[in-house]
């Protein structure tokens, strides 16, 4: 059932739409347009680290992502992109099961990390969430010290068991988020008192310092100012080399610069998936290319 | 189409409307605090005015001689004897030593009544102690008689002289000038349970019950009620059972108090058989009453705790019970500290329901446990304030001082802990 297409590459995409048409908004296309279940481009991948098929999310009666299939390749940087309230960040939440806290949140279909099912009832979910580690909208630290944000996985996660070693951990966290530097001195201090581009990076540190295989990221630059943005986007670049990131972002210049493959959703469809430099250039579906050029969206 | 500057005349017009309303609404407000801060003046004012006195204790310094035959006991360690002795009178022999020309019986009754009628006990606890004191001269300081001391202590005022005779008044006034009748702060208050006599009692039994029944309801209703409020947040399924028990925590913080002492009447009295007025169940009944309280603020609080951080704390991959415990109890500690302790300070001042499980009984000893016959400090100022003697009016308003000291102090707390625990994010 499942055409599959040859591996994705891993090339940033380069070429940025410069030529952003003057936003004459048209009418948006209507739903009828979009054929369900049916996804053009490259969806599937080789050496998949997600396999999704035909997913669907209810939230009670309104059906928010409808029949999306999507193979999500190993140390790949991902982005969803789409208009508000398209279900990219519903979908990318349902990869490590935050929708649970959400009651009449239902998931439908298959999701599987590494052939095994993700909303299986026996699956452990505090087992999936240290392999999928999260980065949200809003910087979240905890009102605790520097320090304690980052150990705090670790030590609910009992991956230390001498101070020296979480110690190591937090320093190569910090590090990794190229934080230490600025905080290396005042690892006490309280971390909402930092300034919002370091409190983002203190959240990717820690959350990387679980070693998850998967990072999610849901629109982590949307609160930031353009040097914080630019920084975070340095650090996703160097991640991606030992992490699969999936990237939710309304910045289409961020998810050119930094993804290697885009996911276009529209209305709880998954409208076409191709490499980045490909969706930006030269998209197959005239709806992404309609949101790309600004008509829409 | 309105001209420009029609425009801007009818802006500024509506301005001046504008600030004069701002202005209104500010004098509104001050005139609220003022009253306030007025009333709660005269409350202080009132209270300290006709309290002080119930800190000051009048007392009597006499040589007094242990006069074996005027008291008819000739062996101190003989208890029938001491049960039959006369100790009263070597303190009048001691005032007949001012007075010489009071001889008459009458006299005589009238200045045994210028102390008070405990004084000869201390002669006799004096002797039990130390029986070899007999025939010996003491210098012994007595607590006066309820009368004298109102009359010491609001010296020129004629409505607190009315029960004492000219002549008594003629005596007290020249003991006075002697230095004889001396006032100095009364330590009494402070040491001793009720007593029949005004000079004689004391809060500090009251002060112990409110103290042992607040223990109790503390260590009952802050884990009870906390432990509902995070099961009811964070744990409870939406269902109608979770909204029936909602609607019901919310009426029980509306039922009148004295329904709590009913409750706790027939339920921990009547049902499982324990002990009337003693503060296990004072306590198990104030519980009772602040628990709507504690589970409504903390319930608040918890609420009020931003899901970013539940969210955070879950993405990482902790369980449910460790963003609770970890968390949201944490964050929510200071709310949840705030409404117990409010709840508990309206439990110190409560009456009603301790008035229906016997606390309200007339109590000499200071309680030393849980299980030890007691009353509360509200209960004591409400008893004293019904009482008939004088000295009862002052001691009952002192009373009230105490409890609100107890309570500014408990607010105090309160303030302290939550500038401690709360964190800014």
């Amino acid at each position: 059932m499942n055409t599959m297409n040859p591996t994705v590459t891993s090339e940033t995409g380069a070429g940025v739409v410069e030529d952003k048409v003057a936003p004459v908004k048209e009418e948006r296309p209507a739903e009828a347009e979009l054929e369900e279940g049916v996804t053009v481009g490259t969806p599937y991948s080789d050496d998949p680290k997600f396999k999704l098929r035909n997913v669907e999310v209810f939230y009670g009666e309104s059906r928010a992502i409808k029949n999306i299939s999507l193979d999500i390749a190993r140390n790949e940087v991902i982005a969803f992109i789409g208009p508000s309230g398209c279900g990219k960040s519903t979908f990318l939440r349902c990869l490590n099961r935050m929708n649970d806290s959400i009651d009449i949140c239902k998931v439908k279909g298959s999701l599987q990390l590494d052939d095994n099912d993700i909303y299986d009832p026996s699956r452990d979910v505090v087992e999936l969430r240290a392999r999928v580690g999260m980065v949200f909208q809003k910087p979240n630290p905890f009102p605790k010290s520097i320090y304690d944000n980052v150990a705090y996985g670790p030590r609910i996660h009992g991956l230390a068991n001498r101070k020296s070693d979480l110690d190591d951990i937090v320093e190569n966290s910090l590090r990794k988020a190229g934080l230490w530097n600025e905080v290396k001195d005042r690892l006490d201090a309280t971390a909402t008192g930092m300034s919002g581009g370091q409190q983002q990076r203190l959240c990717i540190a820690r959350t990387i310092a679980v070693s998850p295989e998967v990072v999610l990221m849901d629109e982590p630059c949307s609160a930031l100012d353009p040097i914080a943005t630019a920084k975070v986007e340095e650090l996703i670049a160097e991640l991606s080399e030992s992490y699969t990131i999936v990237i939710v972002t309304h910045s289409m210049q961020q998810a050119a610069r930094v993804s290697h493959r885009t996911a276009y959703f529209h209305l709880g469809h998954l409208v076409e998936v191709n490499e980045t430099n490909k969706v930006f250039t030269s998209p197959e579906h005239n709806m992404t290319e309609s949101y790309i050029t600004g008509r829409f969206g | 189409m309105i001209e420009q500057g029609s425009q801007a005349e009818i802006v500024r017009q509506s301005l001046k409307k504008r600030y004069r309303k701002e202005r209104r609404f500010r004098m509104y407000g001050r005139v609220a605090i003022a009253v306030a801060l007025a009333s709660l003046l005269l409350l202080f004012v009132d209270i300290i005015g006709k309290g002080y006195t119930g800190f000051i204790k009048t007392t009597i310094t006499l040589d007094v001689t242990l006069d074996g035959e005027a008291m008819y006991l000739d062996d101190p360690t003989d208890k029938d004897q001491m049960s039959m002795a006369d100790f009263q009178a070597p303190i009048i022999a001691s005032l007949q030593g001012y007075f010489p020309q009071a001889t008459e019986r009458s006299d005589v009754r009238q200045l045994s009544r210028l102390v008070g009628s405990y004084a000869g006990n201390q002669i006799k606890d004096l002797l039990v102690d130390n029986p070899g004191l007999l025939g010996s001269t003491q210098t012994l300081e007595f607590l006066v008689h309820d009368t004298v001391s109102v009359y010491v202590k609001h010296a020129g005022d004629e409505a607190y002289s009315v029960r004492l005779s000219d002549q008594q008044k003629g005596w007290v006034d020249e003991l006075v000038e002697k230095g004889v009748i001396d006032t100095g702060f009364n330590d009494v208050l402070f040491s001793r349970g009720d007593s029949r006599e005004p000079t004689n009692a004391g809060i500090l039994g009251a002060i112990m019950g409110s103290l042992l029944t607040m223990i109790v309801t503390l260590v009952i209703a802050f884990p009870v009620g906390v432990s509902a409020a995070v099961y009811l947040e964070e744990f409870a399924p939406q269902n109608r059972l979770t909204d029936f028990i909602e609607v019901n925590i919310n009426n029980l913080a509306a039922v009148p108090s004295i329904i709590f002492g009913l409750l706790g009447l027939a339920m921990f009295i009547g049902l499982f058989g324990m002990p009337r007025s003693v503060p296990v169940v004072g306590g198990l009944v104030l519980a009772l009453m602040t628990l709507p309280t504690i589970i409504i603020s903390s319930r608040a609080a918890i609420k009020s705790v931003p899901p970013s951080i539940r969210e955070a704390a879950m993405g990482m991959g902790a369980s449910k019970m460790q963003v609770v415990l970890h968390h949201v109890v944490p964050l929510a500690m200071p709310g949840m500290m705030t409404g117990s302790i409010i709840g508990m300070a309206q439990a110190l001042g409560e009456t009603a329901p301790l008035l229906l499980i016997g606390m309200v009984a007339f109590i000499v000893e200071v309680p030393d446990g849980f299980f030890s016959s007691a009353t509360v400090l509200p209960v004591q100022i409400y008893l004293w304030a019904s009482s008939a003697e004088q000295g009862f009016i002052e001691l009952a308003s002192a009373g009230i001082m105490v409890l609100l000291a107890f309570m500014i102090s408990m607010n105090a707390l309160a303030i302290w802990l939550r500038k401690r625990l709360e964190r800014r994010w």
